[in-house]
C-alpha cells in the first residue's frame, strides 16, 4: 500500500460515514435502475423466461444492455454461445472503465480488486470517477455504490418478472432518470477545454458511428478515438503555453 | 430451458461480462503506471459518457437515423442548465424526470 493510499483512507474512515456516503452518491443510480429493471423483467416474462432465473441473471452478469440483448436472442431462439459471445462483445467497453478506476484503487489486496470488479458497471463508473476526481471518496465508498446499485438491479429485474405487467412503462419520466443523470455527470466533469473538446468529438464520432456502423462498437470506438484526440490536443496545448 | 442450462447460460455470459472487468484493474492497480497512459486514461470517462449519450440525445434508435429536435435532446438543454446552477446529481435527475414526464403528458 503506497503512502499516499494511506493518508486518503485516514481521513475519509475517520468519519465512519463510508455507508451513508456511498449510499447518497448511489441512489440516482438506484432510482434509475427500477424502470429499467422493471422492464427486462416484464420482457423476461413475455419470453417465457422465468422469475428464478431472472434474478439468477441478473446476480450472474449484472450487466443491463448484454441482459436485454439476451432476452430477445433467446425469444428469437438464438443459440447459448452466441448469446454468449454477444455478451462479451458488448460488455469489452467495461476494460476501459476497469482501467480508468484501476488509478483510484492502487495498491489494494486483490481479494477487494476482484470483488470491486464485479460492481464495474456505465453507471457506477460514472459516479465513482466523478467523487474520485473531487478527492472526497474512497474504495470503501465506491464498492458501497457498486453494490447497492447491483442490489437494485437484482430487486427490481426480479419484480419485473413477477408483478411488471402490472405497472405503466414510463411512469413519472422514470426512462430520463439515467439519461438525466449522465448529463449531470458529464458536465461535472467538463474541467477545462481538453475535457470539452474530447466530449464534443466522441458525440460526434458517436453518432455517426451508430448511424453507419451496426453492433454497439460505437461506445467502445468512439470512447478511445476521442480520448486519442484530447490526449494530443492536451500535449499540444502544453507544449505551445 | 431447465436450471442447468440457464445456469451455464448465465454463467457464461457472466464469465464473458466478468473477465474485461477484472482484469485491468487487478493488473493496472499494482503498477505504476506510465504518465501518458494516466493522462489518457482521465479523459475516457467524458469520452464514454458521450458516447452512451449521443444515440440518446440524437438518433431515433428503432430506426437507427438521425433525429435532431427529439424530445430527449430538448429537455436535455434545461436539465444541463440546471445542472450548471445547482451541481447537484440528485435534483438534476429529479428535474431532468420531472421535465420528460411533462412534456409526454403535455403531447
Amino acid at each position: 500500500m503506497d503512502t499516499d493510499h494511506i493518508t486518503r483512507e485516514k481521513t475519509l474512515t475517520d468519519s465512519h460515514s463510508w455507508f451513508r456516503d456511498g449510499a447518497k452518491a448511489s441512489w440516482p443510480i438506484c432510482f434509475g435502475y427500477i424502470p429499467i429493471g422493471l422492464a427486462l423483467g416484464v420482457l423476461a416474462d413475455q419470453a417465457g423466461i422465468p422469475a428464478w432465473a431472472v434474478t439468477m441473471m441478473s446476480i450472474l452478469v449484472f450487466a443491463g444492455s448484454a441482459q436485454f440483448i439476451c432476452v430477445a436472442m433467446l425469444a428469437a431462439g438464438a443459440s447459448i454461445w452466441s448469446i454468449i459471445f454477444t455478451t462479451f462483445v458488448i460488455n469489452l467497453r467495461h476494460f476501459l472503465m476497469s482501467s480508468a478506476v484501476a488509478v483510484h484503487l492502487s495498491g489494494l489486496r486483490r481479494l477487494f480488486l476482484s470483488f470491486f470488479a464485479y460492481g464495474i458497471t456505465d453507471e457506477s463508473f460514472a459516479v465513482n470517477m466523478t467523487h474520485f476526481r473531487k478527492g472526497n471518496w474512497d474504495h470503501l465508498r465506491a464498492i458501497t455504490v457498486n453494490q447497492l446499485a447491483n442490489l437494485a438491479w437484482v430487486a427490481s429485474t426480479t419484480c419485473g418478472a413477477l408483478v411488471g405487467q402490472f405497472i405503466p412503462a414510463g411512469a413519472f419520466g422514470t426512462d430520463y432518470a439515467l439519461t438525466a443523470m449522465f448529463l449531470a455527470l458529464l458536465l461535472f466533469q467538463l474541467h477545462n477545454a481538453v475535457y470539452l473538446l474530447t466530449g464534443l468529438t466522441a458525440l460526434g464520432i458517436a453518432v455517426l458511428w451508430y448511424l453507419f456502423i451496426p453492433g454497439d462498437s460505437y461506445i467502445i470506438g468512439a470512447s478511445i478515438s476521442a480520448a486519442t484526440l484530447g490526449f494530443f490536443f492536451k500535449r499540444y496545448r502544453e507544449k505551445h503555453k | 430451458m431447465s436450471f442447468p442450462d440457464y445456469l451455464f447460460l448465465f454463467g457464461g455470459m457472466g464469465l464473458a461480462t466478468y473477465l474485461p472487468r477484472w482484469l485491468p484493474l487487478f493488473y493496472l492497480a499494482h503498477r505504476k503506471l506510465p504518465n501518458w497512459l494516466v493522462d489518457w486514461l482521465s479523459l475516457i470517462p467524458v469520452a464514454i459518457l458521450c458516447a452512451l449519450l449521443a444515440p440518446i440525445l440524437f438518433t431515433e434508435q428503432s430506426t437507427r437515423s438521425l433525429e435532431l429536435g427529439k424530445p430527449e435532446l430538448l429537455v436535455a438543454i434545461p436539465t444541463l442548465l440546471f445542472a450548471v446552477k445547482t451541481k447537484s446529481l440528485g435534483g438534476t435527475v429529479l428535474v431532468g424526470m420531472g421535465l420528460y414526464w411533462l412534456w409526454g403528458a403535455c403531447l
